[in-house]
């Protein structure tokens, strides 16, 4: 019923594009054991040819993504292969530069190319591998559910932290104050948590507050260590408030990273195809002008 | 007119100045402007008499700017009164100078509290002492101004009130509203913003009312912000009475806790309306039954029994404006000697029109009524409209005769055209003649001519989601499916009716034999004919069963053998979670599913496990009756489902006549017992299936199911989704309810027995053969559907503004861009033309499929039927 990009119709493209490597192979040594291999021998060029028609195919998914009206099969199918046929152009523009490599416009191609593949393979994985991660992160708890039950424990811990000492009541209060969610590029990405809490012991110097550990250090040996009526109970009610932020916090900061993630490598995927399709264009140029 | 007592003696007197009553009465004056012609002397000899201070009472008290509808639209309007679709301001307004400029003598504020005498002698006598003697009497009194009372002291005083024109009227007050249908709760909700309610529910539930309006009531007393309670199985027992104006008096109940007296300002009870029976029994009038809803009945001519004492409008059963006013036209023509043809008489001709023989109409539909039992006993006027409503249709053997035939459609529909526009012409040039403004008239209607198709050509194929009705006039109708036999139908007979009952799509093809005239009845008519005759739904609802128990258990049996069987088995009703049996009971029936799906659980250690779910058509609990009466699982409804339920001794009866369909039933109880055995041994998938039915895909036919596991979150869907369909999304994948790596997105599911399609006024929601149900452009923004859906999945909208090219967008910045489906602000011309539904239509016309799936980059995006629910479980 769901199948995913790869085993699409019982992995056709998988085929196409075995085949299109083999013919590759069997083109490129084809070549004269005379001269050099090259991209300018007829092999070369045929080479070549396939590899201008591939890229510009692949590049062409950017068009048909967005050509809703098209009857031309499902985009899955077109993703599919185009997961397959990017799979083959690593081996159709190595044999057809023969492995000659330099510092050149041509070159310079070859490593856009090989850029806009890496960053392709890891964009199938995160496709492959994020959404069930996001699934399980998620469990059966959505977005909106969290954020809303975040704030329902939020009160609910305020509520209880003004009955307490007053010391406890500022450091509860200072430590939901200066919960982070988010932040910088790199924190979004590596989940990084940059809580911070205001105790009184250490004056008016904020410390880390890393998965709410700080404060819960803080409150729990102050349990055993109340002499004030219902003060214990209250206490243990903060601390389960505090158990809880964590826990819903981490899955809000991981949602984030995996969200992040998940469209981050297509930032390094188009710039690299467009840069790819100007240095194509170049490299093409400069081979058929300096004939 | 004269002061108290007799007044002058005329020859029509109108009662109640609704549309019917307007109408009748302006014809009426128009006869006397003619006579004050030659004479101008000349004295009125009709009369108009209202209860109320103003005509039109009805549509008065509509919510300001509310659009009035003008159905049918097929119906041409023969009437001084001018009447057109619009606003109740514009209609309320025409009548008032229709009023005027026909010059009808209009008594208000009179009720009439009785009629007496005869034919030539009325007399009609008012609450205020005033009596009228006349000819003729034009009863168009409606029912809404019936409206049924509390029933205890005081309920006639101004602290009980039968209607809220306006809840923003009040302020600060506490008022109890009593009644469970939408009227009382939109007026409890209407006053709640500004008052303190409590609104009280005679039963335990507001059962009646539309969804949307059920989970208005319940939000709002669960609302603090509202002074909004409700009062469940209570009844009213006594009103207290102000003691004076402004001053607080009391309603006291009786609920399951004792009687509570509430203080309040006002009492708002909204109950319905009935007929006013006695009444009509008091002028003489026979009605057919004792139900309270019953109605006059009447001649061809709105004649009651009483000769001269005629029933137009809402009471006589007709509740559209437009056909109330054409009889009131008809009668007044009738009454001075005008035997005019009805307005439908030229559609009837059309419908008629290429049949194999020629008649008057009147001979065809009274030849017609005879020969089909069924609908022998209908009242002719109820069988009138039937036809109206329905299409004929003939069927042809050869091809050229279907040619010729064709041929001469379409010059029967080309002469249709050309002479509703002569006639426009012509009130064209009298309205320039007289020097007022040209009129606009709507396009004119696609005419009703009678349907011509070819014997090789199925009437209906197997699979197709039709759901029309068919009746057979002439020649004969073979009903094939793959498994039964074939049946033979001959005139008389009806046929389609499981489709018309069950929702589901055809089973088998029907195909006619040559010459053979058959009645279609689209699914809305018969319904309505359902529902007001017992006769008619009884009858289809007995072959239903005879067809039904033929199918599954006795194909080579005959309707006489089945029909013994048909009258003892029983059909019962539940509601979404309730149960129809629990596992461990003692079973002695099997249960066959009319509508509905229900879901099958069973205890396995200390989960409950999902084991089947059955659909409308199939069978279940039938291990009962072959050798394991104790229940193994328990059985609820996951929607409204209706069972028909057959007894051991019926069982047994049906397998003597058919001892040949043994091998079936056990192979059918193998399939149920292997796939449970499946669903036992996969728990997970168990528990996606008991989400997806606590979901109602119990009722989905065609169902949006994305995959999370492969879901990138990419939107493309939607953005689809709005590309293809004028830039508005009909799916909300966000807010999906999710389980495991099941997202249900909000888009329709295209239920069984569409919900939506319910109370459509203007008839604009449809199926398609194949299943899709879609919106066409007749929609009229009332929301009838958005309240009727319990998915939430239909939304009023305005039309997006059309997007610009690509050029323009890139190069001008103008508008958004493709594939941008943020909000964008609707133009004046949208905004004018008002919100329209809009959902799902599944694609139907796009040739690839479903845009949300075909856009799906990586295949998450799936629309499923309830049977391939299986398959979603061996996958996870």
């Amino acid at each position: 019923m769901h199948v995913n990009i790869l085993n699409y119709a019982g992995r056709r493209y998988l085929w196409w594009s075995l085949l299109i490597m083999a013919a590759s192979v069997v083109v490129y040594l084809s070549q004269s054991p005379d001269l050099p291999r090259s991209g300018g021998s007829w092999q070369g060029y045929t080479l070549g040819g396939l590899g201008v028609l591939l890229i510009l195919w692949l590049a062409w998914l950017g068009i048909r993504k967005r050509s809703y009206r098209s009857n031309a099969g499902s985009l899955q199918q077109w993703v599919s292969a185009h997961v397959y046929l990017g799979l083959t152009l690593p081996v159709v523009v190595t044999l057809h530069c023969a492995f000659q490599f330099g510092i050149n416009v041509h070159t310079l191609a070859y490593t856009l190319l090989a850029g806009v593949f890496l960053s392709g393979l890891y964009g199938l994985y995160s496709y492959l591998r994020f959404p069930t991660l996001l699934m399980e992160n998620r469990a059966e708890q959505p977005m909106e559910a969290r954020l809303e039950e975040l704030d329902r424990i939020d009160k609910a811990g305020l509520e209880t932290a003004e009955q307490c000492d007053e010391n406890v009541n500022a450091a509860v209060k200072s430590a939901l104050a200066r919960t982070a969610i988010g932040g910088g590029f790199w924190d979004q990405l590596r989940a990084r948590d940059r809580s911070r809490v205001l105790l009184s012991e250490h004056g008016s110097r904020q410390v880390g507050n890393p998965d709410q550990q700080t404060i819960i250090d803080y409150l729990v040996p102050k349990i055993p260590d109340t002499s004030k009526r219902g003060e214990a109970e209250r206490l243990r009610e903060l601390l389960y408030v505090f158990g809880r932020r964590a826990e819903i916090l981490q899955r809000i900061r991981r949602e984030l990273s995996l969200q992040l993630r998940l469209k981050l490598w297509l930032c390094f995927h188009i710039p690299l195809t467009v840069g790819l399709l100007v240095a194509l264009i170049a490299h093409v140029f400069s081979v058929f002008f300096y004939w | 007119m004269g002061g108290k007592g007799v007044s002058a003696h005329y020859k029509t007197i109108v009662i109640g100045a609704g549309p019917a009553g307007l109408s009748a009465a302006g014809r009426a004056a128009e006869y006397d402007n003619d006579a004050r012609a030659n004479n101008s002397n000349h004295e009125p000899t009709h009369i108009l008499l209202e209860g109320s201070q103003l005509h039109a009472n009805t549509i008065q008290r509509y919510q300001k700017g509310k659009h009035v509808m003008d159905e049918p639209g097929y119906l041409d309007l023969r009437s001084p009164m001018e009447f057109a679709a619009g606003t109740r301001e514009a209609i309320l307004g025409a009548w008032e100078q229709g009023l005027r400029d026909t010059g009808v003598n209009f008594e208000c504020g009179v009720e009439v509290t009785e009629i007496s005498g005869q034919h030539g002698s009325f007399s009609v006598r008012c609450g205020n002492g005033q009596t009228y003697t006349g000819d003729n009497v034009i009863l168009s009194i409606g029912t809404q101004g019936n409206p049924r009372r509390l029933g205890v002291d005081g309920d006639t005083s101004a602290f009980a009130q039968y209607q809220l024109d306006d809840p923003d009227a009040y302020n600060d007050e506490d008022i109890v509203v009593v009644g469970a249908g939408d009227a009382a709760i939109e007026n409890a909700l209407g006053l709640a913003r500004q008052n303190r309610v409590v609104i009280v529910n005679r039963r335990n539930e507001f059962s009646r009312a539309k969804q949307g309006n059920l989970d208005a009531v319940l939000a709002a007393a669960n609302n603090r912000n509202m002074t909004f309670s409700c009062r469940y199985e209570s009844s009213v027992k006594a009103l207290r009475l102000p003691a004076s104006e402004g001053e607080p008096g009391s309603i006291t109940l009786n609920t399951p806790q004792g009687e509570e007296e509430l203080p309040c300002h006002r009492v708002i009870a909204r109950l319905g309306s009935i007929p006013p029976r006695a009444f009509l029994e008091n002028c003489g009038i026979k009605l057919p039954n004792d139900a309270p809803t019953a109605l006059p009945e009447l001649d061809s001519h709105y004649q009651s029994n009483v000769p001269g004492l005629y029933v137009i409008g809402a009471l006589a059963g007709y509740p559209l404006i437009k056909q109330a006013m054409n009889q009131g036209y008809d009668v007044v023509e009738f009454i001075h000697g005008n035997e005019v043809m009805p307005v439908e008489h030229p559609l009837l001709q059309l419908k008629f029109g290429l049949l194999p023989y020629r008649a008057e109409v009147d001979e065809i539909l009274d030849l017609y009524q005879k020969r089909i039992p069924m609908f022998a006993r209908m009242n002719s006027l109820a069988f009138r409209e039937l036809i109206l409503e329905s299409d004929i249709r003939v069927v042809v053997g050869e091809k050229d005769h279907l040619k010729a035939l064709g041929k001469r459609r379409s010059e029967l529909r080309q002469q249709r055209f050309v002479n509703i526009q002569a006639t426009r012409d012509k009130e064209e040039q009298c309205r320039r003649e007289a020097g007022s403004e040209p009129k606009s008239y709507r396009a004119i209607e696609e005419p009703g001519i009678t349907d011509v198709t070819l014997c090789d050509d199925a009437i209906y194929k197997e699979g197709e989601y039709s759901n029309s009705f068919f009746t057979i006039v002439e020649g004969e109708v073979t009903l094939r499916s793959g498994s039964g036999p074939e049946t033979t139908l001959t005139a008389g007979q009806f046929f389609g009716e499981m489709s018309l009952l069950s929702g589901r799509p055809r089973i088998g093809n029907a195909y006619a034999s040559s010459d053979t005239i058959l009645i279609e009845t689209p699914r809305r008519t018969m319904v309505k004919i359902m529902t007001s005759n017992k006769q008619v739904a009884q009858g289809i609802e007995a072959v239903f069963l005879q067809r039904t128990l033929q199918q599954f258990f006795a194909a080579s049996a005959s309707y006489h053998e089945l029909s013994d069987i048909a009258r003892r088995v029983t059909t019962s009703q539940f509601n979404k979670g309730d149960s129809i049996y629990a596992e461990g009971d003692t079973g002695d029936r099997l249960y066959l599913i009319r509508s509905g799906t229900v879901a099958l659980t069973g205890r396995r250690g200390s989960k409950n496990i999902a084991l089947g779910q059955p659909q409308s058509g199939q069978i279940f609990g039938q291990l009962a009756l072959m050798g394991d009466p104790v229940r193994r699982e328990s059985a609820v409804a996951a929607v409204r489902t209706e069972l028909i339920e057959i007894e051991h001794a019926e069982f047994l009866a049906l397998l003597k006549i058919a001892p040949e369909s043994v091998p079936a039933l056990q192979t059918e109880t193998s399939r149920q017992l292997q796939h449970a055995s499946r669903m036992e041994s996969v728990p997970e998938g168990s528990a996606v299936i008991s989400f997806l039915l606590d979901k109602g895909l119990g009722e989905a036919t065609d169902a949006l199911v994305i995959d999370e596991k492969l879901c990138i979150g990419c939107d493309q869907c939607e953005t689809a989704c709005a590309e293809t369909h004028g830039g508005i999304s009909r799916l909300d994948r966000k807010a999906g309810a999710r389980f495991a790596n099941v997202n249900l997105p909000i888009a329709c599911r295209h239920c069984e027995q569409p919900h939506c399609m319910k109370e459509c006024p203007p008839n604009a929601i449809h199926r398609e053969p194949s299943g899709e149900v879609f919106i066409d452009d007749s929609c009229i923004g009332c929301g009838n559907c958005e309240t009727n859906c319990p998915y939430g999945v239909i939304k009023m909208a305005y039309d997006a503004p059309k997007k610009p090219g690509p050029v323009q967008w890139m190069l001008l910045g103008r508008g958004k861009g493709p594939g941008d489906n943020s909000h964008a602000p609707p133009t004046k011309a949208a905004k004018k033309a008002g919100k329209k539904a809009v959902k799902c239509d599944a694609c139907v016309n796009r040739k690839s499929g479903p845009a949300c799936v075909q856009a799906c980059p990586t295949g998450a995006a799936y629309r499923l039927s309830p049977e391939e629910f299986a398959g979603l479980v061996e996958k996870s």
